[in-house]
């Protein structure tokens, strides 16, 4: 297998108290690199406790369905722990995989990481 | 025997979901190398994704020694694949709707919706261990 177990694959950066998380990845799609992601979204939470954790796709050009799972996860943990999960910069491409499968209503999008950024306010 | 089946190219994998990123990436460039649409690769590249991941995880339950097999033809204006898996195979009508307000917060369940919304038609055999997808390009 050619897994790379603890390669990041998300880039952290904190904004006055909302964390922010860009994907390595151009692509989101690999089954392994999903489990990965999934842990290192989930770490946010679970291990250093992150409260406001707004997603940045602007690098992403493709998103599966085993993603889609992951970030549904990642949803209800943040709301769980009393925190708030919101995405941005998703190119219409990737918009319409959220709009085919309705979490365009689950989740809170917005636009780009400056309207991303204000929802938290 | 069909004109797919007698035209297409074979390629057998283990259950392995890197020796499926590698099938995907070949797909993908013979389609580049076609010229087929931008967005139609998108699209193909996505309902694949699904499609072998749904072959290696739920039909082969990631058993290594179990083959997919994947026959495809590429053409200027059409790409037809077919995915097969040594699975029990399943009834794609069993499969709850992902976008009933029960199931949204359901982690999985999305595939088969992506696949059917990017291709032009998927039809799976009457076993459900083997899917026939196929996109017809969009003109310029």
């Amino acid at each position: 297998m050619s897994a790379e177990p603890r390669k990041r694959r998300l880039e952290v950066e904190e904004i006055g108290d909302v964390t922010v998380v860009n994907f390595v990845d151009r692509k989101i799609l690999d089954e392994q690199n999903i489990q990965i992601i999934g842990e290192q979204l989930f770490e946010l939470v679970d291990s250093e406790g992150k409260k406001k954790i707004l997603l940045d796709f602007k690098n992403v050009d493709y998103l599966s369905s085993a993603a889609l799972g992951k970030l549904i996860t990642l949803n209800k943990k943040a709301n769980t722990s009393g925190g708030k999960l919101v995405l941005c910069n998703i190119r219409p491409e990737i918009k319409e995989v959220f709009e085919i499968t309705k979490l365009d209503k689950f989740f809170k999008i917005k636009e780009d990481e400056q309207v991303g950024l204000q929802a938290f306010a | 025997m069909s004109d797919f089946e007698t035209s297409a190219l074979e390629i057998t994998i283990p259950s392995d979901t890197s020796e499926a990123r590698r099938v995907q990436d070949v797909l993908e460039h013979g389609l580049q190398n076609l010229k087929a649409p931008d967005k139609d690769v998108f699209c193909i590249r996505l309902a694949l994704e699904e499609a072998l991941v749904n072959a290696i995880k739920h039909g082969n339950q990631m058993e290594i020694t179990k083959k997919v097999i994947i026959k495809y033809t590429l053409d200027a204006d059409v790409f037809e694949i077919m995915i097969s898996d040594e699975g029990p195979g399943f009834d794609p009508n069993d499969v709850p709707d992902p976008t009933d307000i029960e199931n949204l917060e359901r982690p999985c369940g999305r595939g088969l919706m992506l696949m059917r919304h990017y291709m032009t038609e998927v039809n799976y055999n009457s076993v459900g261990n083997s899917v026939r997808m196929k996109k017809v390009f969009k003109k310029a």
